[in-house]
């Protein structure tokens, strides 16, 4: 039910929504600016807000000393790839935990959802060994599997709750039709849940791309993506504070874009299910 | 064909059995309604047969031929679902024509299909559209269509109705009603509705508990009720059923009187009491009287109008050939 609200007090409100948003955007917002300063004006103190001489110098310098396509290619194939893996793998195991749940099904779900408690670095030294044996080091299939790996609880979790919010009669009445479990799933189970599918798959392809850990553990040049990039430029040249921006925001301009452009999607898709 | 039996079928969750040993028999072309209570296992009973639940013992027969381990595909039975389950990214033609898409039938023969099936059921207009932009009927009425194409051996309603509002429950009963007469289909109908039980069935099984209480016509029901449940279940206004001294008299542990088998005077009868909430419909009139002595509350109905007011005292002389006899055991007598 609504509740009556002043008009001063939404006037606060919205005030007070913005500060907060400000707040959490500012050091994003810090980066893109100083992209755009000299050296020398990007230390500057008292820091420069709006009024130092806008330059592209630095965008120069970061495209011409690295490769930047490749970096983008492979953040590209890598968020791309894990989400796709990630989701063919996901969507029998939530259709089978949201249709035919067992006695453990709970359990089995808050068990794949604590392994993402652990920290990761307690498996680096495993799965780093695992790679190496494997010949998987550097390349761009290793990250793949690992990203999927990584990310699939959120996926299964996110699927199981979209699955459950479609009746099982409609499956029921497909079983009656004569559907069998391929096409079950196939024609009435992943078009019904196209709009949950979608908002998982952008968030895992978020998770992906800003990852950094395992792509900077695992990678060296060949697979390395965007995250690897930015790191490039953070401990050589730790000083130069506008080119790293630079970087920066280079490496979160697509994710951003794309984010931004999808985020009904996505906030949708992080509050399904929580109000019925 | 669609001769359905049932031998020795039972069903358990877990430890607890819904479904005791069943053995039941419909036969081909037969209207048949199961009716009971909510929670009384006929909507489980009506599953088992479609195939969506595995039974946990016994044997289920269709046309002859062992079943029980077949998948709901292939007991080519189809089922009309209370919620319609009609499928909402697809359009109303889609809908109609996914279980012959299914069975690999020719494009032109599923255009066919879907075009004599349209026409039966009112949605020509409407196979273009979405299930999202149907009227609860419409939406019913593909429900049926999508079972009807593929020309089942049986056809299964779980309370197809009960979603709809009470008028268009009414038409929707006589569709029904109409089309069976028209396919001559076995058609089995789950309802905790009795008036639609009453209206639309060959047979009626009255279930409780997981048992059948009584099997038969719906007039056999109303006029020889094997036992006091179906006695109370069966009509409306509900039988008055009482005990005591005064049922003795008639001859059981137990008597019961249905409302329309009461006659009424204002000045002598058998009974006397006072009138508590009289139910004007226009067409008849419910009385419902207090302190008869008999039970805590006698409903009496008069056709046409009657004007009592509350705290009246009212006669009542019940009609002793229908009157009803039952035993301890609440079974009928005679």
């Amino acid at each position: 039910m609504a509740r009556s609200v002043s008009s001063r007090r939404k006037l606060i409100n919205t005030g007070l929504a913005w500060a907060i948003g400000l707040l959490i955007f500012f050091p994003i917002l810090w980066t893109i600016l100083t992209s755009f300063k000299t050296e020398a004006q990007a230390i500057a103190s008292p820091p420069l807000f709006l009024n130092f001489d806008w330059t592209l110098e630095n965008y120069g310098v970061v495209m011409e000393r690295s490769n930047y396509a490749r970096f983008l290619w492979n953040s590209i194939l890598i968020a791309g790839g894990s989400t796709i893996l990630g989701l063919i793998v996901a969507v029998p195991a939530a259709w089978s935990m949201a249709f035919v749940p067992s006695r453990r099904t709970k359990d089995i779900l808050l068990w794949m959802l604590s392994t993402k408690m652990l920290p990761a670095v307690g498996v680096l030294y495993p799965i780093y060994l695992l790679f190496i044996q494997l010949g998987l080091l550097d390349s761009r299939a290793g990250l793949v599997i690992v990203m999927m790996l990584i990310n699939l609880p959120i996926i299964v979790w996110m699927l199981y709750t979209y699955f459950r919010e479609i009746p099982v009669e409609i499956l029921e009445a497909a079983r009656m039709d004569g559907a069998t479990l391929r096409e079950e799933v196939l024609y009435i189970l992943t078009p019904m849940a196209i709009p949950g599918i979608a908002s998982t798959m952008l968030l895992n392809f978020i998770l992906a791309w800003n990852e950094a850990f395992w792509t900077l553990n695992l990678t060296a040049v060949n697979a390395a993506p965007l995250t690897a990039f930015i790191a490039s430029y953070s401990s050589p040249e730790g000083l130069f504070f506008a080119k790293l921006s630079a970087a920066s925001t280079m490496a979160i301009a697509p994710i951003l874009i794309l984010g931004w452009f999808s985020q009904k999607q996505l906030v949708r898709g992080l509050t399904f299910g929580a109000v019925k | 064909m669609g001769q359905i039996t049932l031998k020795q079928v039972t069903k358990s969750f877990g430890d607890v059995q819904v479904i005791p040993p069943l053995d039941l028999t419909i036969e081909d072309g037969e209207f048949t309604v199961f009716v009971g209570p909510s929670g009384c296992g006929k909507s489980t009973l009506l599953r088992l047969i479609a195939g969506l639940e595995d039974i946990t013992t016994g044997h289920i027969e269709i046309d002859g031929k062992d079943a029980t381990d077949l998948v709901p595909a292939k007991r080519g039975l189809a089922m009309v679902f209370q919620s319609y389950a009609l499928y909402p990214h697809m359009s109303v033609r889609k809908n109609i024509a996914f279980p012959l898409k299914m069975a690999k039938m020719a494009p032109a023969e599923i255009e066919k299909r879907i075009a004599n099936a349209a026409a039966v059921l009112n949605l020509t207009d409407y196979l273009d559209r979405r299930p999202g932009q149907l009227s609860g009927g419409q939406r019913q009425r593909v429900a049926i269509g999508r079972a009807i194409v593929r020309e089942p051996a049986a056809f299964l309603f779980d309370e197809p109705l009960s979603n709809l509002d009470a008028a268009l429950r009414v038409g929707m009963r006589l569709e029904i009603s109409e089309l069976h007469t028209r396919l001559k289909t076995t058609m089995i109908y789950v309802t905790h509705d009795q008036v639609e039980a009453m209206t639309m069935a060959d047979k009626i099984v009255v279930l409780r508990a997981g048992h059948i209480e009584q099997v038969g016509s719906p007039l056999e029901l109303y006029h020889r009720p094997r036992n006091e449940f179906v006695a109370g279940f069966i009509g409306s206004p509900k039988m008055n059923i009482f005990g005591g001294s005064e049922a003795q008299k008639y001859g059981g542990t137990k008597a019961g009187i249905r409302p329309e088998h009461i006659d009424v005077s204002m000045t002598e009868g058998t009974w006397n009491g006072k009138v508590g909430v009289a139910e004007h419909l226009g067409s008849d009139t419910f009385i419902h009287v207090h302190d008869t002595g008999l039970a805590d509350m006698v409903t009496v109905r008069i056709t046409g109008d009657i004007s009592v007011r509350h705290g009246d005292t009212i006669y009542l002389t019940p009609q002793l050939d229908q009157m009803h006899r039952f035993d301890a055991q609440g079974l009928r007598i005679a």
